[in-house]
């Protein structure tokens, strides 16, 4: 009994270790002064790579999650015969839920474990370390342009999501299952409040983009250098990013959307 | 030792997650030479030359760098002093996503603002040292483990370092390989005016080269001197390392518990 009271107190103070030294490693990246002039041409090569090349995934996913809104949407709705109000149902699903954290859940499964693991080779392949020794510091060079590059990249990621979702449940929704095109916009337009919703949205896959990069670099940086080390770090990249996405969000939706 | 000395360890403890690894080192090395530091394997010369280089910070002790307490160095300062630094890592560790003249140009980059065409012209006289010219043009996956390592050798004297470590240069190198490496290290040493500082456990390519030798085993050093001095050096542990004896101070089996009792044989195996 004591055993197990003592084991849960050394797992509850590694927890409290960790999240220590990733908030000393977060102050560490974030600490100094940017220059613009050699930092900009490396958060261009990480925008591309964390941003462009996440487009793919996100677009086909937007796509079909809009797709099937419209047709559950349209089915529900149907049956009190407000089918009309299935534009409105779609972009505020999307823009206020869906869009950010189905684009966090994707950036930390696509991009969150990418980073990790490039950055835990350069670690195992002593790349961070030979850095150092030249005089320059990984954290500046190395994980500071990915870590904002994922900052930056999520929220625009998102909203390209929502964009695409609605695209796609007009396609269900009006190009097949006939419902008044006017009427998929206009309720869409009526309803949705840029302020409540959009920029509520956007404020939530800011807070998920940071939150998923921030994990992934730290993932990556803190890792065992061997490739079981390597893989155990991407793999609690995914799973940290998760979760944190899934609980960060509820918190968010109840201080954004709570009305308490 | 009445030379000058680049580097003085004095009484250097460190230990990592509760393993003591040194218990009081104290090494001088001397400006201008080239040193080796030799030992078995896990003894830690690795983490030596990364509390030389302030990787590491010691438990207690000093380690001086050209009458720098590196310890007693803030993070800036440290990154600032390390620019006369330079070290060959064992993997070599070039950038996997950069070419040969990119990972040369690298350090020039970062820390000078040269113009192009000068930058051009440097790399290509650190990649001739090396003798790798030619190869300016190819991705560290296209280079041979010998030519990795001479191309993180031109990166390492790139901004023309007073100080230059190498961890293991011979390790899985091929008798030429090996042989490249011992004139380029001896060459660059003379022609640059370099202080070396050579981690190995290859004895007779160490020796060759170098001008003073210690030897680390146990958390500390057993025996140091000219190479000469070491070959008739009176410990017992030192003659076993040089001369690779199987048995010795250093014994053949693990400590491990009496023979009788692990195979079950009543009255003891002899």
């Amino acid at each position: 009994m004591i055993d197990r009271i003592a084991s849960l107190g050394r797992s509850g103070a590694d927890v409290v270790i960790s999240i220590g030294r990733a908030g000393r490693f977060l102050a560490g990246v974030l600490s100094g002064v940017p220059r613009p002039v050699t930092g900009f041409p490396l958060l261009m090569k990480q925008l591309y790579s964390v941003g462009v090349l996440s487009l793919a995934i996100i677009v086909v996913s937007g796509l079909f999650i809009g797709m099937v809104l419209g047709l559950q949407g349209y089915t529900i709705l149907s049956d009190f015969g407000s089918e009309a109000a299935i534009g409105q149902m779609i972009a505020l699903t999307l823009v206020r839920e869906l869009g950010p954290v189905v684009t966090a859940l994707l950036f930390a499964g696509r991009a969150g474990s990418a980073l990790t693991a490039e950055i835990g080779l350069m670690k195992a392949t002593e790349q961070l370390s030979s850095m150092e020794m030249m005089g320059v510091d990984p954290l500046r060079r190395v994980i500071a342009p990915r870590l904002w590059a994922g900052f930056i990249a999520m929220p625009i990621l998102a909203i390209i999501f929502s964009m695409v979702g609605i695209w796609g449940g007009m396609l269900v929704g009006v190009e097949w299952l006939g419902v008044f095109e006017g009427s998929y916009w206009g309720n869409m337009q009526a309803s949705v409040d840029f302020w409540d919703d959009v920029v509520n949205g956007i404020i939530k896959s800011v807070v998920f983009g940071f939150v998923c990069a921030w994990i992934a670099v730290y993932q990556g940086y803190d890792c065992v250098p061997t490739s079981a080390g390597i893989s155990s770090a991407t793999t609690k990249t995914v799973v940290y990013s998760s979760l944190a996405v899934l609980g960060l969000d509820f918190v968010l939706t109840a201080v954004m959307f709570g009305n308490f | 030792m009445g030379l000058d000395s680049y580097i003085t360890l004095k009484d250097v403890v460190f230990s990592r997650s509760d393993r003591r690894i040194f218990s009081g080192v104290t090494l001088d090395i001397p400006r201008g030479k080239i040193t080796a530091i030799m030992g078995p394997s896990g003894t830690g010369k690795t983490t030596l030359l990364r509390l030389i280089g302030g990787q590491l910070r010691p438990d207690s002790g000093n380690i001086i760098v050209d009458g720098q307490s590196i310890p007693e160095l803030r993070r800036k300062e440290l990154y600032t002093f390390r620019e006369k630094m330079g070290m060959l890592f064992q993997s070599g560790a070039l950038f996997t996503d950069l070419s040969v003249f990119e990972n040369v140009a690298f350090p020039m980059r970062v820390h000078t603002k040269l113009p192009e065409d000068m930058i051009n012209d440097i790399v290509l006289m650190k990649l001739e040292a090396v003798g790798l010219r030619g190869a300016r043009n190819l991705m560290p996956s296209e280079l041979s483990g010998g030519m990795n390592r001479r191309v993180a050798l031109a990166r390492s004297i790139a901004l023309d370092p007073e100080l230059i470590m190498y961890d293991e240069p011979f390790a899985g190198q091929d008798p030429i390989g090996m042989g490249v490496l011992v004139k380029l290290i001896r060459d660059l040493n003379s022609s640059m005016g370099l202080t070396s500082v050579l981690v190995s456990h290859d004895v007779q390519e160490s020796l060759s080269i170098c001008h003073y030798a210690c030897i680390i085993a146990d958390g500390k050093v057993i025996g140091a001197g000219s190479p000469e001095e070491l070959k008739n050096h009176p410990s017992e542990q030192v003659q076993q390392f040089l001369h690779g004896h199987p048995d010795g101070p250093v014994p053949f089996h693990y400590p491990s518990a009496a023979a009788a009792e692990d195979f079950g044989v009543a009255g003891g195996v002899s």
